[in-house]
Parts: C-alpha cells; sequence; structure tokens
C-alpha cells in the first residue's frame, strides 16, 4: 500500500511501487487530463506537482509520491470550481491548438508564478524550455504567463479582432 | 406468428436495409435531388434519417433541420462538424459560418463533432456543391486531394480533415448552405404559420421577428414545421458587409476543456460498460526495418512480468498486452526477436541520398518527367551572363504529434453478429473503418468509429496503419484493448515526409535578372504546383522530376511538397538575388509575373513589419521568403543574431493573404504554430538511416525547437476578397526555412543547402 494525496484527496494504493505517476494517475485512478508524451522527461507532457515542486510524472516512480502530495491538472481550479488565474489566462489569449500539451505546460506555469509572481522574459524561458508544444504555441504561453501575472492585460475577444486589417 | 407479422417484420427488415447509412443507399432512397444532399437530411416523413438522428439529436422535443444543424427545444443551435478538431479551430470556426448564416445567437450555439457516418462524406460534398459557386474550384480541390490520397482512391471513404480545407469546402460550401438553408425553411414555417409574406420577416439571435404583426419567436418553436419546409439547395448567401460572426476572433469552442484536461483524445478513450481495472493495454513493436516481418521472437522473460496477459506474435508486428501500459511495454521491452531481411537496397541515409543524385544524374539534360515548361531553359542558360549551379536537400520527417499514436478497438460477438468499436484520434475516420472491416473482414456497418479531439496530427493521423493494428490485437484477445506507442516507436516507425534532393542551374542577363530557371528533383506528390515557380515571370523556365526510391513509406506532412520545395525555390532565388547584387526582397518583387497583386501586397506588408530596409546591427540579418500554398499567398522575414556563432533568431514576421479570413485570431494562431513547425524542421528535423532502421528515436534526438529559442512571431493579415479563400493550417510552414537560411547569409555570408540547420554550427 503507498499513500498519498492526490489534488487534496487522501488515497492509498495498491501498486507495483516502480510504476511511473503517470500510469498510476491515468490508468489506476482514470484521470486523463495529464498526458504521456515521451516517456524520458524529454517534454513535459507529463508534468504534476509533487509536494508543490513540477516533476516529470512519467518517470516518477509511484514511491517517490509515499507521503506526498501530488497534484494533477485536475486539481489547478480552486475547490468551487473557479478556473485558476493561469488558466483564465490560457483562454483569454487561446493559447491551446490541440491542447495535448496544455496540462503539462499550465502545470509549469503554475509552479513558476507561485515562485516568481513576476517572472522576466529569461524566467519565463527557463521555467517552461522542458515543455514540447509541436502545435508552435510558444507565443501564446509566454504572453498568457504575462497576463496570469498581472503584467500585461487580458485580450479580449473584441482586442483579439483589432490587427486583421 | 402470422403469416402478416412474417410479411410486416421482412418489410421492416427491407426498410432498414434502404435506410442504411451508406452514400448509395443514402441516394438511392430518393432524398438526395442533384445537389441537395446537405439539407437532404432533414427530419421529412420517408427521409432515412432514423439511425443518423439517434445519434444527433437523441434528446426529448430535438429536431433535426439537417445534419449540419440541429436546433433544440431549448433553442441551442448545435453545429454538428464534419472535420476533426486537432488544433486548427476547425469546429468553432465552422460553427461560426454556419451560425452566422441561420443568424443564430453566438452565445447559444454548441458545437458537436458529427459521428463517422457516410452521411458526412466531405470530399463529394464538396465536389457536388463547388461548381456553381466557383468556377475554379477544382483547381485546388484536384491537386491538393487527389494527391494525397490516391492511395485510398477519390471517392472512397472522404471524411477528411487535411489540405487545410475545412473552412475552404465545408466551410463556405456546406456550413453556410445548411445554415442559410435552415434560415429560409424557419422563416417559411413562420410565415405560413403567422400567415405573412416570408419576405415580410426578419431574423436575428436565433428569433424570428415580424414587426408588421408584432409576432416573434425562438427558432425552436418552427423546428419541427420547418422541416416540412422545401429545402432550397442554393440560398442567397451573406454578404461581407453583413457578416456578424464571420471574420470575428469568436474564442474556440475546445479551449475551455483544453485548460481543464477535461478535453478528451483518443488516448483517453475509456469504453462505456467497461471498468477502468478491467481495460487491457497492448504495446506494440514492428521490425525496424520497413517491409519486414518478425520470423521468430523470444519472449520468456516477458511472460513472467507482473500483469502480462497475452503476447502475440502478429508477423508484422509483436504485441504484448497486459492490465496496464506501463506493464505491457516494460515486457515487451524484454523480448528478442528476429526479423526477415529487407529487399530495399537502401541501408543508410548517403543510400538515400545517393538514389537520388543518381536519378538526378541518369535523367541528364533533359531526361525525367517535365513538370513545367516555359521558352528554351537550356539555351538561355548556355547564352547567360552570370551562370549559377546549386543542390539543395531536405531530409526525411517525422510528424511527431505531441499524442503518440494509439487506438483503442473492441471486437465482439453481439445478438446481433460481430461488432466492432474504435476510439481513436484520425484525421480520417471512414477509412479507419474501412481499414479496420478489411483487417477484419468485416462489414463497414459492423464497425463504429469514436473520434475524439486530436493531440496533433500534421498529416500523420491520414493513416490507418494503427487502426488495423489495434483491431487485430483486439480481435486475437477477444476484450477491449488500448494499443499506445512508445514514442520511440512512434519515432521510428511511421510514415515519412521523403527527403529530396533538388539542383539547380540559373542564368542571368547582363542586368541581373533571372532568364533561365532549370530544376530537377526527385519527389514529386502534392500537390503538384509545388515545385513550379509560378509566382515569377521567368521567361525560360524547365522543371523536371527525375524518380528515386524511397525507403521510408511517404506520408503527408504539413503542407506536404511545399515544405521541401519552399526551401529550395525561395532559397535559389535568393542566391539568384545575390548574384544579380540586388536586395532579395526587391528582386522578388520586380519579378512576380502575371496576377500577383496578392504577392505584392504580402511582400510590401512584411517589408514594413520588418522595417527591412533599416541598417542592422553587425552580425544580424534579414531573410525573406514567400510561398503560395493552400490558396494562401504567405511571405516570411526573419532576423537572426549569428553573433554567437549559432543562428539565434530574433524576430519572425508573417504577412497573409488568404483571401478572408473567418476567425483573425484563430487564424493567426496557426500561422504562429506553421511557423514554429517550419522553424523546428529547418533547425533541427531529421529522420536518418542507419541499417535500414531510423537513428532517431525520441525528443532527446529528434528535437523540437522550445519556448526559449522561439523568435517573436508576428503575424499580419492581408483580407484581399480573393475567392476561393485560402486555408491556414499549412500556409506558414513553407516560408519559414527559406526565410531563416537567407537571414543567415544576410547575417555571416554562410549560405545553407542542406537541412537541418543547427548541427551545421558546432
Ligand atoms: S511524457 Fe513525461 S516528459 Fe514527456
Ligand atoms: S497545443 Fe498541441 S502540442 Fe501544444
Amino acid at each position: 500500500m503507498i499513500e498519498f494525496t492526490i489534488n487534496g484527496q487522501a488515497t492509498s494504493l495498491d501498486a507495483d511501487p516502480n510504476m511511473p505517476i503517470l500510469w498510476v494517475v491515468r490508468e489506476k485512478l482514470g484521470m486523463t487530463g495529464t498526458k504521456f508524451g515521451c516517456g524520458i522527461a524529454a517534454c513535459g507532457a507529463c508534468t504534476v506537482h509533487l509536494d508543490g515542486e513540477p516533476v516529470r510524472s512519467c518517470s516518477t516512480p509511484l514511491s517517490a509520491a509515499e507521503g506526498r502530495a501530488i497534484t494533477t491538472i485536475e486539481g489547478v481550479s480552486g475547490e468551487d470550481g473557479e478556473l485558476s488565474a493561469v488558466q483564465q489566462a490560457w483562454i483569454s489569449e487561446q493559447v491551446p491548438q490541440c491542447g495535448y500539451c496544455q496540462s503539462g505546460q499550465i502545470m509549469s506555469a503554475t509552479a513558476l508564478l507561485r515562485d516568481n509572481p513576476t517572472p522576466s522574459d529569461d524566467d519565463i524561458d527557463a521555467a517552461m524550455s522542458g515543455n514540447i508544444c509541436r502545435c508552435g504555441t510558444y507565443k501564446r504561453i509566454r504572453q498568457a504567463i504575462k497576463v496570469a501575472a498581472g503584467l500585461e492585460t487580458a485580450q479580449s475577444e473584441d482586442e483579439a479582432q483589432e490587427s486583421a486589417a | 406468428m402470422s403469416e402478416q407479422d412474417t410479411g410486416t417484420q421482412a418489410a421492416k427488415k427491407e426498410r432498414s436495409k434502404v435506410a442504411k447509412w451508406s452514400r448509395r443507399g443514402f441516394i438511392g432512397a430518393g432524398v438526395l435531388a442533384g445537389g441537395a444532399l446537405l439539407i437532404g437530411v432533414g427530419v421529412r416523413p420517408g427521409n432515412p434519417v432514423g439511425k443518423l438522428k439517434a445519434k444527433v439529436a437523441g434528446g426529448a422535443g430535438e429536431e433535426l433541420v439537417n445534419s449540419w444543424v440541429k436546433i433544440g427545444a431549448d433553442n441551442i443551435v448545435t453545429a454538428i462538424i464534419p472535420h476533426c478538431e486537432m488544433g486548427q479551430g476547425a469546429h468553432s470556426v465552422l460553427a461560426q459560418m454556419l451560425a452566422d448564416e441561420l443568424d443564430a445567437d453566438w452565445s447559444k450555439v454548441e458545437v458537436m463533432q458529427a459521428p463517422a457516418d457516410g452521411s458526412y462524406i466531405v470530399s463529394d460534398t464538396a465536389r457536388m456543391f463547388v461548381a456553381p459557386f466557383t468556377m475554379n474550384a477544382a483547381d485546388w480541390i484536384e491537386p491538393t486531394w487527389d494527391g494525397l490520397f490516391t492511395q485510398i482512391g477519390r471517392l472512397a471513404d472522404a471524411m477528411i480533415t487535411g489540405g487545410s480545407s475545412s473552412i475552404r469546402t465545408t466551410g463556405q460550401y456546406q456550413m453556410r448552405i445548411a445554415g442559410a438553408a435552415a434560415r429560409k425553411m424557419l422563416i417559411g414555417a413562420a410565415a405560413d404559420e403567422w400567415g405573412v409574406p416570408a419576405s415580410e420577416i426578419t431574423t436575428r439571435d436565433s428569433t424570428l421577428i415580424h414587426s408588421g404583426s408584432g409576432n416573434s419567436a425562438p427558432y425552436s418553436d418552427f423546428a419541427a414545421a420547418a422541416a416540412e419546409q422545401p429545402m432550397d439547395s442554393s440560398p442567397a448567401l451573406k454578404e461581407p458587409k453583413d457578416y456578424r460572426l464571420m471574420g470575428k476572433s469568436k474564442r474556440r469552442t475546445d479551449i475551455p476543456a483544453k485548460v481543464m484536461g477535461k478535453a478528451d483524445f483518443g488516448i483517453d478513450a475509456n469504453i462505456p460498460g467497461v471498468e477502468l481495472a478491467d481495460l487491457s493495454y497492448a504495446a506494440v513493436r514492428r521490425p525496424p526495418v520497413p517491409g519486414t516481418e518478425v520470423t521468430s521472437m523470444d519472449a520468456e522473460a516477458a511472460k513472467a512480468m507482473p500483469g502480462v496477459q497475452q503476447i502475440l506474435n502478429m508477423g508484422s508486428f509483436i504485441a504484448v498486452v497486459a492490465d496496464g501500459y506501463w506493464n505491457a511495454q516494460q515486457a515487451l521491452n524484454t523480448i528478442t526477436a528476429e526479423y526477415s531481411a529487407s529487399e530495399s537496397p537502401i541501408k543508410t541515409t548517403a543510400d538515400q541520398f545517393a538514389a537520388f543524385r543518381d536519378a538526378i544524374d541518369a535523367a541528364g539534360d533533359d531526361g525525367g518527367e517535365q513538370a513545367a515548361s516555359r521558352g528554351d531553359a537550356a539555351s538561355a542558360f548556355a547564352d547567360a551572363a552570370t551562370k549559377l549551379e546549386t543542390e539543395y536537400s531536405a531530409p526525411y520527417l517525422a510528424h511527431a504529434p505531441m499524442e503518440p499514436v494509439n487506438c483503442t478497438a473492441w471486437v465482439r460477438d453481439t445478438d446481433d453478429g460481430a461488432k466492432c468499436d474504435i476510439w481513436t484520434s484520425t484525421q480520417v475516420p471512414l477509412m479507419a473503418r474501412s481499414a479496420a472491416a478489411g483487417a477484419l473482414g468485416m462489414d463497414d456497418e459492423d464497425i463504429t468509429v469514436h473520434h475524439p479531439f486530436l493531440g496533433g496530427a500534421f498529416g500523420r493521423r491520414l493513416e490507418n496503419d494503427y487502426v488495423t493494428m489495434a483491431v487485430r490485437v483486439a480481435k486475437a484477445t477477444g476484450y477491449p484493448i488500448k494499443m499506445i506507442w512508445s514514442r520511440e516507436e512512434d519515432t521510428q516507425k511511421a510514415l515519412y515526409r521523403p527527403a529530396d534532393v533538388s539542383r539547380f542551374k540559373g542564368g542571368l542577363d547582363a542586368g541581373g535578372k533571372l532568364v533561365s530557371y532549370n530544376n530537377i528533383f526527385t519527389q514529386r506528390h502534392d500537390p503538384a504546383e509545388a515545385s513550379v515557380p509560378g509566382i515569377y515571370d521567368i521567361a525560360n523556365t524547365s522543371v523536371r522530376v527525375a524518380e528515386a526510391p524511397l525507403h521510408l513509406p511517404f506520408s503527408a506532412w504539413r503542407s506536404v511538397d511545399h515544405s521541401q520545395q519552399g526551401f529550395f525555390i525561395e532559397s535559389f532565388i535568393d542566391e539568384a538575388a545575390i548574384a544579380a547584387g540586388a536586395d532579395p526582397l526587391e528582386y522578388r518583387l520586380n519579378m512576380l509575373g502575371a496576377n500577383t497583386a496578392r504577392h505584392k501586397g504580402v511582400l510590401e506588408k512584411v517589408a514594413e513589419m520588418s522595417n527591412w530596409s533599416a541598417q542592422r546591427g553587425e552580425g544580424i540579418g534579414l531573410g525573406v521568403a514567400i510561398v503560395e500554398s493552400f490558396g494562401t499567398v504567405g511571405a516570411e522575414v526573419i532576423e537572426v543574431d549569428m553573433n554567437s556563432g549559432r543562428p539565434k533568431m530574433l524576430n519572425i514576421w508573417a504577412a497573409m493573404d488568404a483571401g478572408y479570413v473567418m476567425n483573425p485570431d484563430g487564424f493567426r494562431n496557426q500561422i504562429e504554430g506553421g511557423i514554429v513547425f517550419g522553424l523546428t524542421a529547418a533547425m533541427y528535423g531529421e529522420i536518418e538511416l542507419e541499417d535500414g532502421a531510423v537513428k532517431q528515436s525520441n525528443f532527446h534526438d529528434y528535437q523540437m525547437l522550445r519556448m526559449d529559442e522561439t523568435p517573436a512571431i508576428e503575424v499580419a493579415i492581408i483580407n484581399s476578397g480573393t475567392v476561393p479563400v485560402g486555408g491556414a493550417g499549412e500556409p506558414g510552414t513553407p516560408p519559414a526555412a527559406p526565410a531563416l537560411a537567407n537571414a543567415i547569409f544576410a547575417a555571416s555570408g554562410k549560405r545553407l543547402r542542406d537541412m537541418p540547420f543547427a548541427k551545421q554550427f558546432a
């Protein structure tokens, strides 16, 4: 039995301690917001927080979670279901394309902003460059982080309009 | 049972046969009169909508107006979208187009993925509807679709998302017509009921209004009656000045779920009625060399691994089925196998490129197939004042969508015979169905394809190799399995953007004008015009194709042939400009041929955006490229800093003319993504061969551009108003690589003629 909390819920599981957290979360707990991209800690799609720190769940065994707290994308919103500032910025800046990488992007960005509420471009590069977006939404991710940080104002639907000549 | 009952049942059976949702049966039922296919699916007595209605209009009080739009009792308009959503925003923008023509209240519009059903065949419907609206549509539909999908056949199973076509075909010729026709039918029904002329009824925000009598009613009140109205297969469509939703940056409907981790992709499939703990998972391994088979395997160790349920030698691949993907993959990793010998003479990257060069050499001065010809390019070259001979190359590329290839399948016997359900991310759900039917020896009708969001595709999910593998495993097990490919499998055993070599001989006259353009290469797939420098006025042109074999299987990759040809052509044009001592952007402007107002427009715009003529600092340079693809003309300028000895991209500006952009913010997102895709290929993209197998395996050696290397991107949209409108998904990609190569030259004097670039700077 391995005991941990996931998104605030105390959980105990009889599972292989070597199994990566990614597969435990997806296949044993049925929470599919966390994604499989590479399996070798090279893409960030599987990023979750372990005691608040972003980790690559594809390469972190379940045993590492013993007695600790896992947060996944499903646990990012407020208890009342209100979206976090990062999630809201992801919507206002219309970040996702396919969306497959975005759970991991949001987990990385959330950790960045908690530790560094007003990140510079270099800080953003450093925190986010472990997360690949094959659809190429980096520009919008950067902008959304700044919006979530209050460094830039959110784009409204009408503003998104403007630059169409 | 009485005679009569039996007779009734027989008749029922007969009817349900007629009602089967195959295209033939559908047309045969007489519902479709000529072009009335789109609206022919309305719920009118006698229409064979039963089966479809259950799928899209299951709720109480819901009525179908047609298969592209549903108006519920709650006055919610549901746009039923026949295209897949893979990040390109098709679901939202097609709904916008439909809702605008319908005058629907956007806040009450919902989007639904059309079921994988024969009635949603996309290309047939486009073909039928295109002619009345634009006479030149065939020019761009044929080369794109037929070239891309020849292996499948022109008219088969064409529920396709590809070719940057969703807005251009389904949007323009189906969704808008469906919306306008539905609106007209609603008005007709209200006019009958209210006893007023239809011409006096106006519509706004899903409401019918007759101001003279003071009558008004929500659409839902007349949904059922509207279905009895005559259908107009060519209703008047709005002019741009009347658009209320088209041309607006409405937020995408799929995004909220995607920021909450709630969007379901193929890999997230769960099977209704099957407990999570009861689902089995398959890890698979194909032989490393294409076209070979598994001849033997040693799976002793794997059998004893935890959770392993079955180990299958399927001939063309090995599958391990276990209680979880991790266990399946761990067990698979212990299996050793022998494979049959490959007949391909190509073992290495060098062999592949030698095959290209041999074919080009063998074609000599006039061999091969002539792809374009004008004037006398050979003698113009002989007479030229300045001669330029260059050769470019591009490697194989994998698509590497973020969601690895996967497919969930369940093959089972039911009281109604054998059935198969498939859950997968696919660009071609009906072809997936046929492929599964073929692999299982079943009828299409007994197979249901569920196709949720795609975690990227870029052409990879036009193929059904993985679908047939999954259904074969599921048939062997008899219980549902979720097959997931490791990233290694996805990188090494896929289908690929072909490598190629392209040679040029250019002749400039004394004034520096390019008067002879001779080009030969080996890979021509689609679109056919990709290799033709048609936007330029060059008096003597010869473009030839010398066919050469490919070791790795071909697949369309974002922008298809434009992805190589854009680099070849626009690098060569740049070299001609340099040889002429001209400014590369002005040189292009001066060389534009007939009908190039849009090309001039994007070049001038991108020059202004990038402040092209302003002097840059030491070691910093600008490069430009212009490519027309999928109906959109795009020019890009990159600013690169070479002071560290390696290219650091600072800025990229793109000016795009798609005629008319339906959702500007969505369009920009696509172009931004297309640019990053193109720059990734330019800097890093390379699939190499060793012993006939792919060398690269995962993101550590098949690298992607990341946040820290991505330049600032600015996209300008020019709505020149051309019809038909151009695409969004692909046109951002082709100019990126040549613009970067040209910028690196401008900054450093180093001309890069072979992709990728990063490894050429130690
Ligand atoms: S799946 Fe874990 S980093 Fe890629
Ligand atoms: S949005 Fe598709 S991979 Fe990032």
